[in-house]
């Protein structure tokens, strides 16, 4: 068993209104030197596969069609054995 | 032949909640033939016109439209569309032609991070399509909008693609016409609205022409967006004259 934990990013050139009230929140809390924040999302995959390397091409066809955008977003992927 | 009608087919998937004004346009409004397709069944029903309704598919889970485009039915809907079939994606039913490839780009989240529903004014810009033929160019209608993530988003090539190929069918505008900022309701790039594919036959709007149908609630700008259709694919097929849509309820109050 593997487990794949998947990050999934708003690309760079997208705007992140959501991030931004984040950052505002943070500065009105009194905190200080937050330069940016880009909110995301993050997916935790058990997944039955005979290796690391199955285990990782499939999360990558599962983002490539399903769990992230490409075209508003980057994935990134760990896989790790359990 | 005279009284043929058209058979709209309104796609239910678990969350839609736009998909009874739709039919009601469709049988009551327009007097035409419709019927529900349910997101499980992989059969379209032999229907000429696919409409992709508002609502919250799936809860909004993942992205929007994100599950909703990988249903049963969708593989049809995609298939008909491919064979130059009519669909018509309304507010989250353009997320879910935009999740499914047959739309270019994304809808982000609103700019101002809120939900946002009140009737806005948009600038007809293509009445050349199936889905506009009833507006007179550059013509301003009041349809309502009511979303979240109505942020159009494409590409640089995307876009500029989609204005020189005029498939950027509205947009955001004031009263007077005019595409500024201020009259852009959720930041979408070049305040677009609405696009259609290259081949003309699928659509998707954020507004809800369907909720601007009905006499009865006294704005009727977004009919004309149903009567387009049935212009073109009736006198396609049978050659006879436009149908005028009928005066409302009269079935139900006389």
């Amino acid at each position: 068993m593997f487990r794949a934990r998947v990050h999934v990013t708003l690309r760079p050139s997208i705007l992140d209104p959501q991030g931004k009230a984040v950052q505002h929140a943070v500065t009105a809390l009194g905190i200080a030197g937050v330069q940016d924040v880009r909110m995301g999302k993050y997916i935790e995959l058990t997944i039955d596969a005979a290796d690391a390397a199955a285990a990782r091409t499939a999360t990558e066809g599962m983002c490539r069609k399903l769990l992230a955008n490409p075209v508003m977003e980057d994935f990134h992927i760990e896989v790790e054995n359990l | 032949m005279p009284g043929e009608r058209l058979s709209f087919g309104i796609v239910v998937f678990p969350g839609s909640n736009c998909d009874h004004d739709a039919y009601h346009v469709c049988r009551h409004i327009l007097g035409q033939d419709a019927q529900f397709l349910w997101h499980k069944d992989a059969d379209l029903k032999g229907v000429d016109v696919v409409i992709l309704p508002g609502g919250f598919s799936y809860g909004d889970y993942l992205r929007c439209g994100a599950i909703a485009r990988f249903s049963p039915v969708m593989g049809e809907v995609i298939r008909f569309a491919r064979e130059g079939g009519p669909v018509l994606g309304i507010c989250n039913g353009f997320q879910v032609l935009l999740e499914a490839g047959l739309l270019p780009g994304v809808l982000l989240r609103n700019a101002s991070l809120k939900f946002v529903c009140r009737t806005v004014h948009l600038r007809v810009e293509n009445t050349t399509t199936l889905f506009t033929s009833r507006y007179r160019p550059g013509e301003v209608v009041a349809i309502p909008i009511a979303h979240g993530d109505g942020n159009y988003f494409a590409e640089p090539e995307t876009l500029a693609d989609l204005e020189q190929r005029n498939r950027v069918v509205f947009r955001y505008c004031d009263e007077e016409g005019r595409s500024t900022p201020g009259a852009n309701p959720n930041g979408s790039a070049a305040n677009i609205a609405g696009i259609i594919n290259a081949e003309g036959n699928v659509m998707g709007m954020m507004p809800h022409p369907e909720r601007a149908s009905d006499p009865l609630l006294r704005h009727t700008d977004g009919q004309r967006v149903f009567l387009s259709m049935l212009d073109a694919i009736l006198s396609r097929s049978t050659g006879h004259s436009p149908i005028t849509a009928q005066g409302g309820r009269s079935e139900r109050h006389g």
